[in-house]
């Protein structure tokens, strides 16, 4: 996008300004994946005509809208009727879903022009975007690191400027940690707060799909398009929306922040990421926040509980790859049904997928699920209540988003269990269901600086806050001005 | 640490609990790996939480109901258009009872 059009906002109101044309907005994205994303490889799949049809009716004034004219990526996670939902897997490689998800609905609705569908880990489950079947997406600031994951290609697709904003996921921090690593802001909204209809599942009590963009109003304003009720989701909660941009440049007065000393790591934290959010301390010091320090005494083992919340309820939801009613089916010979099954997943599924679906069988297997998924679910209890309670006396928890910037491909694949660890900032939130928000706060020195995030974590239902607090910060500093060179 | 010792059998046998086919070096490098995870979660083991309630989700919602009015579903071609092998208006499988061989299509 150019320079002056590649935020959400400012290219929406371009083209209403007519200062340019969605047609011309659209093409330039569409050029900019042509040429950048032969070695992003931010994209599964790419709807240009598609994306121009619906330009084109923006431009003759068919289509209006909060998101009129403007250039959106998906997660390839989310059902679309048009082209493939592969969910980065062979066992969905050819799956061309019968409905669109409700977010997906919305955002057309509202005028948007969906350029694409991108790369994610398997399924959604990773850290890094390397557990994809198809390819490895890059960072876009340094093409030999990894963007993050699971949504790693909405997050490199919209840093490298092949779109004004795009869509994710976030199960255990799968939004938050790729807008970290790509110096772009993202949401986890609270669970319920968007329909998850259509978002194939994962995890289903801690999936929540939510927004890319550069700036905090950018995402403010997507939120307004894809939140409220669903009939089509239960859990979607049927409270009203608040107009998130109507205050968002109005500072919180009396800003309390909570520093948890629970997320003061001893170990794996990048000096540089700790500078950084500690000069963003600073700041909000010098904007009248009050800094107060709050216990999340059950911290600890929240990595552990989401280890087996999440696989325990992957390896139900994925029990319906069956090769039956969709997906892959095995081409060897098989005796029974049984064999059918179970050839057809172990061909369809990579890796890091059977290893979830191991770990999810084992502790709900007879004689385990006492010790380790009711003693999980028991240990979401005690961390829900220590947010509960540090929420008593703190607006929002101010953390690192995740303990290094953007590392280098190939570099934690060999060790699941450290990959699992560089999630300790984020899964907390979706265990206890509350929003959360990355963005970026500095750079790594170094010849190829690398985006530093931080997480701002807030109650239930506290988007607006949350972009409140988000907007001071961003006003008072220029870290969403910086693109990489590309 | 609360003990965690996983046998090759055991993965065998989650293994076929989940349906998965694994050959055999992926048993055994599942089995390491499996003992490092478990053995890590089963750390929540330490803490005292008898009269803690589990909880299976965040949210006050319970029994969101609708009216009781007929919707239309998928047609039927739609919900067959991804199925590997069908005779519409069915699914087609293996054969499920009976022993003979390659029974597939």
């Amino acid at each position: 996008m150019k320079p002056d059009l590649d935020t959400l906002i400012a290219a929406r109101d371009a083209v209403a300004a007519k200062r340019v044309t969605s047609t011309e907005l659209t093409r330039q994205a569409i050029d900019r994946i042509t040429r950048l994303d032969p070695s992003i490889q931010a994209f599964n799949s790419t709807y240009a005509d598609r994306a121009l049809e619906q330009a084109k009716a923006v431009d003759s004034g068919k289509v209006t809208g909060p998101l009129a004219g403007v250039p959106i990526a998906l997660k390839d996670n989310l059902c679309t009727t048009f082209g493939t939902t592969t969910c980065s897997s062979k066992m969905l490689e050819n799956f061309r879903a019968p409905y669109d998800a409700t977010v997906v609905s919305r955002l057309e609705a509202a005028g948007a022009a969906i350029v694409g569908k991108t790369n994610l880990d398997e399924f959604a489950m990773g850290s890094s975007t390397e557990n994809s079947a198809f390819r490895t997406t890059k960072n876009p600031w340094d093409t030999s690191r990894v963007p993050g994951g699971s949504s790693g290609g909405s997050a490199a697709a919209l840093a490298a400027g092949m779109c004004c904003a795009s869509i994710g996921s976030d199960t255990g921090g799968s939004i938050r940690q790729p807008a970290s690593l790509c110096g772009i802001v993202g949401l986890k909204p609270t669970y319920g707060r968007v329909s998850r209809y259509g978002l194939v599942a994962f995890a289903s009590s801690l999936d929540q799909i939510g927004p890319f963009t550069w700036t905090v109003s950018d995402n403010a304003l997507l939120m307004n398009v894809i939140s409220g009720a669903d009939p089509k989701d239960s859990t979607c909660f049927p409270s009203a929306v608040p107009d998130y941009l109507a205050e968002i440049d109005k500072p919180l007065a009396n800003l309390r922040i909570g520093i948890a000393k629970e997320f003061n790591l001893t170990h794996g934290m990048d000096p540089e990421v700790t500078a950084a959010v500690n000069e963003a301390i600073a700041v909000y010091k010098k904007l009248g926040a009050t800094i107060v320090d709050v216990t999340l005494p059950h911290t600890e083992y929240g990595i552990a509980a989401y280890y087996v919340i999440a696989p325990c309820e992957a390896s139900s939801n994925l029990a319906r790859y069956d090769g039956v009613h969709f997906g892959h089916r095995t081409k060897e010979p098989v005796k029974d049904i049984i064999e059918l099954f179970s050839k057809s997943r172990g061909e369809g599924f990579g890796d890091e997928v059977k290893r979830r679906i191991m770990i999810g069988t084992y502790a709900l297997s007879t004689g385990y699920a006492e010790k380790f998924y009711v003693n999980a679910l028991k240990m979401r209890t005690l961390i829900k209540q220590d947010f509960d309670d540090a929420f008593k006396s703190c607006d929002v928890i101010l953390s690192p988003t995740s303990p290094t910037a953007a590392f280098k491909a190939g570099e934690k694949t060999g060790d699941p269990l450290q990959m699992y660890l560089c999630d300790v900032f984020t899964v907390t939130c979706n265990i206890a269901g509350i929003p959360g928000l990355s963005l970026p706060c500095g750079f790594t020195s170094g010849e190829k600086p690398l985006p530093i995030g931080m997480q701002l974590l807030g109650p239930t239902f506290s988007e607006d806050k949350l972009f409140r607090v988000a907007r001071m910060y961003e006003a008072a500093t220029d870290w969403h001005k910086r693109r990489p060179a590309l | 640490m609360p003990d965690a010792k996983i046998s090759l059998d055991d993965v065998r046998h989650v293994a076929k609990l989940a349906r998965l086919s694994l050959d055999e070096p992926r048993l055994v490098k599942l089995t390491g790996q499996l003992e490092s995870i478990l053995g890590y979660i089963a750390k929540i083991g330490e803490v005292e939480m008898a009269h803690v309630e589990p909880m299976a989700h965040a949210l006050p919602l319970h029994n969101v109901m609708r009216e009781d009015v007929v919707e239309p579903g998928l047609p039927l071609e739609k919900v067959l258009s991804n199925a590997p092998d069908t005779d519409p208006p069915f699914f087609k499988v293996p054969k499920v009872i009976g022993g003979e061989e390659d029974s597939a299509g």
